[in-house]
This record gives structure tokens, sequence and C-alpha cells, in this order.
């Protein structure tokens, strides 16, 4: 009974019939494949064109760019306005020093096996806002003074975004605990917080905080353009960030209050050791992408007259030296918010599938 | 989360650890708080106001603007009082919700569907779409579109022409404008007939298959009858109709619909934007029924198409509809970044130039908060009564 040895039909495995299955499946997937793949082909070899082969890349001047391409020689140009706004050249250092406590803290983050990446996470949020506050305005340890009208550009939107989300975080907390409490006033006053603050748009509360909060002060007492922008954003996204933490409150079995209540644990100690941690671990997916929306919302403030990397990008793009360099400027910004929102989606979706302890059905 | 009642041990304990006691005392509290923190703001606000020179009251939207609207759906000129400024600018707010809120949802479920295409290169796509739409800032797009985009059109001396009636250029689409004339009562009647018989037929169609067992072809012959009846009404009236057709006079073009580049780069934007978050509420939404509904309908021998429109589809907007109005009210709320680029929405007619010309920033702010806060909650009334509707009706 001597078998032949028969390789599978070429057919059923190897590109052919992945092609086969994934793009000619049948007629008019067929005409689809064919239609779609003309169009995606005309449309990127340009773009690439564009982007990379005849792009300017090295030069001094304006006068550089000569190519059809992307002028990227003007973001080469404009990179330390980009990245630093109006913060003094000689004391750029300091900021320098922020980004890279900043790495230090979050890239290993991405590592699996690095050795106690906790604790890097944890300094991230305890002792790197700490070393920000004296390092970047300066005034103590005889460092220089930098006003905060200086600050712009990268540096200014993630001071934005970081002291927003640490901000609003623990606010958020207390505000779906609020609204989870069976104290009727005291639920009556969180909802109406969170629902009024979700309704309205960012603008309209970085407008109200910049035009209004002057007013709100007793005499003599007045905050910076940014600090009121932080407010702002800090009362608007706590709102957001209630809700989804009421989420996992909501998500957490009866059971759960009823064990800690049998033990005998007082109201702070069944929230804050049983309650709380099963909660936040639940809805670290939502946290995340409040984090990834208040990111990019941070934009917003160039309305209201701060230089974030988006307002010093369209601040100079109409520089009468270059011309035509919008589309770069934009790619530019476009590709850092890119970068990082990205990059953080992927890892919560990590973090998602390693906290999966089988809640979810 | 039960009480831990302890009060009723016959001893009793200490009035502070009662936990009924503890809670009318933070209530009590939390109150007091309220009512001092409102009472400060109040009186901060009125010393500081006092103190600026700054009126109060409603008595300024009774005064004259006089400041320009580049756009505006109702009449409007610079004579005209400062309450009807909140109404261009309000109308301008509603228009481009609205528009966005069309192309977003039919966007977002064309890309949600090819993100499940067995086609790869269509799946591919979309997801190249979404990863990358959603991921870059609203208001950077917005940007792009107004200043990269549209700013590099063509002046309206060299715009780019569509079969003569339609018109491009850096000042904005023009677009012919139908003009009914005498006789067109006949068209809108005939639309109304052809909806009233629409009705009655799929009545008749349901009340056929409950009795029979057999379907009518409802939708197609309804179409059929929506198209067919108003266009003969049309050719029996006479045409009743002609088109104003944009023209160059001068330096720009007169006469037809203009829809103005600031309205046009906001409409692409945040229908682009609000599309990719669409397109995976959707897709989850069909993930989330499960095959063997699909299998079973196929074992009774549904055809494909009945199979998705009423089995999956159904059973997918329960899934889709909570996350889909969030997705409208942040599209209505986004609509605000209008301001950045000078679309006169609500925020950039009325809290930006109003207020400035005003100073009233109080009043100013607080209506237009109450808009915004209107709006939302009608929103999600609408929504939540539809979402009712669709619920799964148990017992």
């Amino acid at each position: 009974m001597a078998e032949k040895m028969m390789r599978p039909p070429k057919l059923a495995i190897g590109p052919v019939a992945w092609m086969r299955q994934n793009l000619f499946s049948s007629w008019h997937n067929s005409l689809l494949t064919i239609v779609v793949g003309y169009l995606v082909i005309t449309n990127v070899a340009p773009l690439f064109n564009w982007l990379f082969f005849e792009a300017t890349f090295r030069g001094d001047e304006p006068s550089d760019c000569t190519g059809a391409g992307a002028c990227w020689l003007f973001i080469n140009e404009r990179l330390n306005f980009f990245i630093y706004g109006f913060y003094p050249d000689e004391l750029q250092w300091r900021v320098d020093v922020m980004f890279g406590l900043l790495a230090v803290s979050f890239l290993p983050q991405f590592i699996e096996r690095f050795p106690g990446r906790k604790w890097f996470g944890i300094f991230g949020l305890t002792g790197l806002p700490l070393i920000g506050i004296f390092l970047v305005p300066g005034g103590s340890f005889g460092l220089e003074i930098v006003q905060s009208s200086k600050w712009g550009g990268l540096m200014l939107t993630l001071i934005l975004a970081y002291i927003g989300i640490l901000a609003s975080l623990p606010i958020g907390i207390v505000l779906a605990l609020g609204r989870r409490s069976e104290m009727p006033i005291i639920r009556g006053i969180c909802v109406v917080f969170i629902e009024v603050w979700r309704a309205v748009p960012l603008i309209t509360v970085l407008f109200m905080a910049s035009v209004m909060l002057p007013l709100f002060l007793p005499e003599g007492m007045n905050f910076e353009k940014l600090m009121r922008a932080l407010i702002g954003i800090t009362l608007w996204q706590s709102a957001y960030m209630a809700e989804v933490i009421r989420g996992g409150l909501q998500a957490i079995p009866r059971g759960q209050y009823e064990a800690a209540d049998a033990l005998g644990l007082g109201y702070w100690k069944k929230t804050g050791l049983i309650i709380l941690p099963q909660a936040l671990k639940m809805v670290i997916p939502g946290i995340v992408n409040t984090f990834i929306s208040l990111f990019k919302d941070t934009t917003l403030v160039l309305i209201i007259g701060l230089f974030d990397i988006l307002g010093t990008v369209q601040s100079t793009i109409t520089d009468p030296a270059w011309q035509n360099v919008a589309i770069e400027g934009y790619v530019f910004v476009a590709f850092c918010f890119w970068i990082f929102c990205f990059g953080i989606s992927r890892y919560s979706q990590n973090l998602e599938r390693k906290l999966d302890t089988g809640h979810k059905t | 989360m039960k009480k831990q009642t302890t009060d009723s041990r016959p001893s009793g304990p200490k009035p502070w650890y009662d936990p009924r006691i503890r809670a009318l005392f933070f209530q009590i509290v939390a109150i007091a708080l309220v009512f001092w923190g409102g009472w400060t703001l109040v009186d901060n606000t009125l010393t500081n106001m006092q103190s600026r020179g700054i009126s109060t009251g409603f008595g300024f939207l009774e005064e004259t603007a006089g400041f320009g609207i580049i756009m505006s759906l109702v009449p409007y000129d610079a004579t005209m009082t400062y309450g009807r400024t909140f109404v261009v600018g309000l109308m301008n707010t509603l228009l481009v919700s609205a528009m966005g809120i069309v192309t977003a949802t039919i966007l977002g479920f064309i890309i949600g569907v090819a993100r499940l295409s067995s086609n790869w290169l269509v799946a591919k796509l979309a997801l190249v779409y979404i990863e990358v739409i959603r991921n870059i800032p609203l208001l950077l797009q917005i940007f792009f579109w107004y200043f990269a985009v549209l700013g590099s059109l063509p002046s309206p001396r060299q715009s780019v022409e569509v079969a003569g009636s339609l018109f491009l250029n850096n000042r904005g689409l023009y677009l012919p404008e139908p003009i009914p004339q005498e006789g067109f009562g006949l068209v809108w009647g005939s639309i109304l007939v052809a909806i009233v018989a629409v009705v009655g037929l799929s009545k008749w169609a349901k009340k056929r298959q409950l009795a029979t067992g057999e379907i009518f072809p409802t939708f197609r012959v309804g179409l059929a009858i929506v198209v067919v009846l108003p266009v003969l009404a049309y050719l029996a009236a006479g045409s009743p109709m002609t088109w104003d057709m944009p023209a160059l006079k001068g330096f720009n073009f007169g006469g037809g619909i203009t829809i103005i580049p600031e309205l046009a780069a906001l409409w692409v934007a945040l229908s682009l934007y609000t599309a990719s978050f669409i397109a995976e509420i959707v897709r989850s939404g069909i993930l989330s029924v499960s095959k063997g509904q699909t299998e079973a309908a196929k074992a009774l021998g549904l055809p494909n198409g009945r199979i998705l429109r009423l089995v999956v589809i159904p059973q997918a907007m329960r899934v889709i509809i909570p996350p889909l109005t969030s997705q409208y009210l942040n599209l209505t709320k986004n609509s605000s970044l209008a301001t950045a680029i000078g679309y006169p929405d609500l925020v950039a007619v009325f809290m930006g130039t109003t207020l400035n010309q005003t100073g009233q920033a109080v009043e100013v702010v607080a209506i237009t908060m109450a808009v915004y806060l209107t709006i939302s909650l009608l929103i999600s009334l609408f929504m939540n009564i539809y979402n009712r509707a669709v619920a799964i009706k148990e017992r």
C-alpha cells in the first residue's frame, strides 16, 4: 500500500490561494479589488513622491526648496519654536530634562519584561509633575523665572494634557462616587455638575474660563491665561472622567459591596480597598480613551490665544518668506499627534487584554 | 450599597456613628458649601462688574449690532439687533450640525461595513482611514481643509466649472438655486398623496402577509410611487420651476446658492472625523450579533438580504444607537470649532463678536451654554425615545 506523498494543491495554500480567498472570491469582489486597488495605487504613489522622494530635506533657506515635493526644511528651521514656543534658548535644558523624565517613566510601560516598570509609572504620576512644578517655571532653587506666557509648542501641549489628566482623575472619582451615593442632595449636585459640563462644548468652557473667571474671583486675585485654561479643561474633563468611572462602579457585582459590609468595613475603607481598585482596573481603556480625546482637545487653547503645537505652526505658516508650507506644517502636527494617540491607544488595548480577569462575558 | 444599620441595638450607638445622622450632616454641609460658593461667585462678579462699569441685564439684546455676518439663513444686516445676531448664529450652528450628522452617518455606516468586508483590500483601507483620522485633532483637520485645501483653490475668475452651472473657487461653491413657479403647489400635493398612498400600501401589505404569508415588495413599489407621482405632477403642471444660475458679475459670483468655504471646510472635517468614530460603533454593533442568529435565519431559508434586514440590523441597532447618540452630540458640540476659521456659528457670532462689543460676558456665556445644554438634552431625548422603540421587549 505505497501511498504517494502528495503536496497540498497549489491553489489551497500560498499567496495565490490567499489572493483568491481575500481579493477575488467572487466576480463582484474581483471588480471591487481592481477598482479600489487602482485608486490606491494612483493616489499613494504621488503621495509618497510628495512626502519623500521629491521632498527637500537639506538646505538653509526658503529658496533651497526647489523640489516638487514637500519642503521639510521649513519644519527643520522652525523645530525649536514648534517644540518650546518662546521658551528662552539657554534655559531649554530644563524642558529637555522633563521630556527625558517623561520618556523614562512611560517608555518602559511598552516593554513587557522591563524590571520594575510599575515604579517608573508611579514616578511618572507623582514625582514627575512635582519636579516639573519647580523646573519648568523656575523661580526657586536659583532657577531663572520663565513666565507661562513664554511657554508654547509641543511642551505646552504636553503640560496641558498631563495636568489636565492628573487633576481630572481624582475629581472624576469623587464625582462618580457622589453620583452613586445614597444621599439625594449630594447625588443631585454631582448629577447637575456632570451633565452641565458634558453638554457644553469645550470652546465655551475655555471662553468662560478666559472671560468670566476673572469676574468670579475676589478683587486683587488673578490667574494667568494658562492657569485659567487649565481650570476650564480640568472641570470639563472631570465630568467625562466621572462618567467613565461610574461605568466601572456599576459593573462591580453587588456581592462585593455586601461582602465588604459583612466584614464591617466603613464606607471609605470599603470604597478605597475593595470597590475602587476593581472599578478603576475595569475602566482603564475608558480612562485612556478620555485621555486621548483630552490630548487632541488641548489644541483648542489656540482659540483663546495660547500657543500649543498647532498654534505655533498655525502662526508660522503664513510667513511670507516661505511659500505654501501650510500642508507641510499640518502634516507635521498631525504626525506628532498621531504618534502619541496611536501609541497610547495600542498600549491601552494591550493593557485591556492583560487585565482581562474574566469579568466580561 | 446597603446601609449598615446598627441603630436598632438596645444600647444605641453614639449619634455620630449613626449613618442616617451622618448622611444628613454631610448633605447639610454640601448644601452650605454650594450656597456659600454660589453666593461668593455672585458677590464677586457683581462687585467686579460694578468696579469695571459693566452693565447687567438682557437689555443689550434690543440694541443695534452694527456688524456684518458673512452668512445667514434669515435676513440680516448690520442695522439689526444683537437678538437677531443670536438667531443667525444659532441657525448656522444647527445647519452645519444637521448637515454633518447626515453625511457622517452615511459615511460612517459605509466605512464600518467596509471594515468587515471579506475583501482584504477594502477592509484594510477602512482600517487605515479610521486609525489615521480619529487620532488627529479635529481642529487641525478643519484648518487643513480650510487653509490648505480650499485656500489653494483658484480665484473666482479661474473657477473650476462643472457643466456650466456649478462653480468652485476660493470664495466658495456656487450651485444653481431652484425657484418654484406658479403651479408648483400641484407637485407638493402629489408628494403628499404619494406618502399617504405608501403608508396605506404598507399597512395593506402587512395585513396580507399576516393573513396569507405572501410578501409584497413594499419598498420597491413604494419608492416607485414616491418618485413617479411627483414627476408626473411636475410634467403635468408644465415644469413650473426655474433655476437661478450663478454667474460671474465683476469680481465675484452672484445668484444661486453659495456654500461659503468656511461652511464647506467645517462640514467636510466634521463629517470625516465623526465618521471614523461611527464606523467603529457600526462595526462593533454588527459583530455583537451572534453568528447563530444568521445561521438560524439561513436554516429557515431566508435569503441574504432579508437576513440582514430582518435579523442582523435590528439587533445591531440596539448596540449602535446609544453610542451613536453620543457621536451626534459630539458633532454638534464640535461644530463650535467654527469660530477658529470664522464660520459664523453661535460661538463665533454671539460669544465672539457680540460679547466683545457689549462686554456682557456673564449674560452671553450663560445664553450660549444654555443653548448647547438644550440642544444636547433634546438630541438625547429623541434618541432615547427611538432607543426605547427598538429595545428588546422583555416580559
